[in-house]
């Protein structure tokens, strides 16, 4: 089951932190169809937010048409972000560790290769 | 759930010459958790002990839950109320103070209250005098909560409390929340604690209400306008400036769209996080601009 978390300075309103999360679990296969959402009572109790919080994430999601409640059960994963196989990712990841040691080499700080990433995946 | 929990008409208290609270206007729907902002003697403790009918108004209106405050024993019941420093009696034991509650509320939730010392871990033969402000502020939260009331408020619940003891009373909290149907009302210095469990605002500063609402309303229609000096002078109709600051070249503002409209138009716009916007408003009650970089760079 997901655990969530709250980052307080982040800047992004506590829902939508929910709702990210879940996306991010969907697109790592952390979750899946058929997988439940921990309760409003357990996330409430967990982090101390407020449970018209928990819902608001709830109903995006929903609207996005990635989880659905079932009623007096609970709420589930309807839908999967996951791009493509699982294990595609692994692959990836030793290309994208092996480019980065590259770059760093080359000088590049930790700033400047995010700099890079976000204007090139702008441009592709 | 339809009556507003609070509805204030130009609610004013003066202490002699001193006012603690002047014209408040309020309109605070139920099911809400309110947190209260602003800095020590802006009226918030005030507005609290007003709105649990401890102490009466100078002159405008109040009404709690559609009546007004402390009327008779039915609208008390209604109403759990936390003083600051979460005060309990130090010579009575936790089990002595449940005692208590359920003689002196109707409603009382036996099951309840029993379930949520056992859960927070007190020891029922333990006099209150000897237990940690953590476990205090929970023994009084538990009693405020078992008397089962539509509105609960507390005045600084956390303030004095270590980071460990407020996260648990938090968390102790929004589980009431979920579990029995409440409003709740807090104030706070601590603008995190209220951006992770109020939804709706209320900022407080020289007796007098700056901005109230629900904060996702608020935070969408606050924002920060970068551009040159002298392009941000005509602001579209609807637009409050709330802060103006200068350097050389540029302008920034910090602006309250009232209709929620982005004002794209005037320049480099980006929304305002809770913390800045409740700041802003606090400098310009006091009459003083934020702190600024602008000193270093001229």
């Amino acid at each position: 089951m997901i655990d969530f978390h709250l980052e307080p300075r982040s800047g992004v309103a506590p829902y939508m932190q929910l709702v990210h999360q879940v996306q991010q679990a969907l697109r790592l296969g952390m979750l899946a169809v058929g997988d439940q959402l921990p309760t409003v009572k357990q996330v409430v109790a967990k982090i101390a937010i407020n449970p018209n919080t928990v819902l608001k994430a709830y109903r995006e999601l929903e609207r996005q048409g990635l989880v659905a409640p079932k009623p007096g059960r609970g709420t589930f994963v309807t839908a999967t972000l996951a791009a493509g196989d699982l294990d595609a990712h692994a692959e990836l990841k030793t290309e994208l560790h092996r480019w980065i040691t590259r770059a760093r080499t080359a000088g590049l700080d930790d700033d400047a290769i995010t700099a890079l990433f976000a204007t090139t995946i702008r441009k592709t | 759930m339809d009556t507003p929990v609070i509805r204030a008409d130009a609610l004013t208290k003066r202490y002699g010459p001193h006012p603690a609270l002047t014209d408040a206007t309020l309109d605070i729907p139920a099911g809400r958790i309110v947190g209260l902002v602003g800095p020590n003697g802006a009226g918030k403790s005030t507005l609290l002990a007003l709105a649990a009918g401890l102490i009466r108004p100078t002159s405008g209106t109040i009404d709690v839950l559609g009546r007004r405050p402390a009327a008779d024993t039915a609208q008390l019941a209604r109403v759990g109320f936390v003083a600051q420093d979460t005060p309990v009696y130090a010579q009575l034991t936790v089990a002595e103070h449940l005692r208590l509650g359920e003689r002196l509320n109707p409603a009382w939730d036996r099951p309840f209250a029993h379930a949520r010392i056992k859960q927070i871990g007190l020891d029922p033969a333990k006099k209150a005098g000897r237990l940690s402000g953590g476990q205090k502020a929970q023994l009084a939260l538990t009693l405020a909560a078992a008397k089962r009331p539509e509105l609960l408020i507390f005045d600084e619940p956390v303030a004095a409390l270590d980071p460990l003891a407020r996260r648990a009373f938090l968390q102790n909290l929004m589980e009431f929340v979920a579990e029995i149907d409440v409003s709740v009302i807090l104030s706070s210095h601590l603008i995190s604690d209220v951006e992770r469990v109020c939804d709706h605002l209320v900022i407080l500063a020289e007796s007098r209400v700056q901005v109230a609402g629900d904060i996702d309303d608020l935070t969408a229609a606050h924002f920060r306008v970068v551009g040159p000096r002298g392009t941000l002078d005509t602001l579209p109709a609807g637009t409050d400036v709330i802060a103006t600051e200068h350097t050389d070249r540029q302008t920034t503002l910090i602006v309250h769209a009232r209709n929620g409209t982005r004002p794209d138009t005037l320049g480099q716009t980006e929304p305002v996080g809770l913390e800045d916007m409740v700041l802003t408003y606090l400098h310009r009650a006091q009459g003083t601009g934020a702190p600024t970089l602008q000193e270093s760079t001229r």
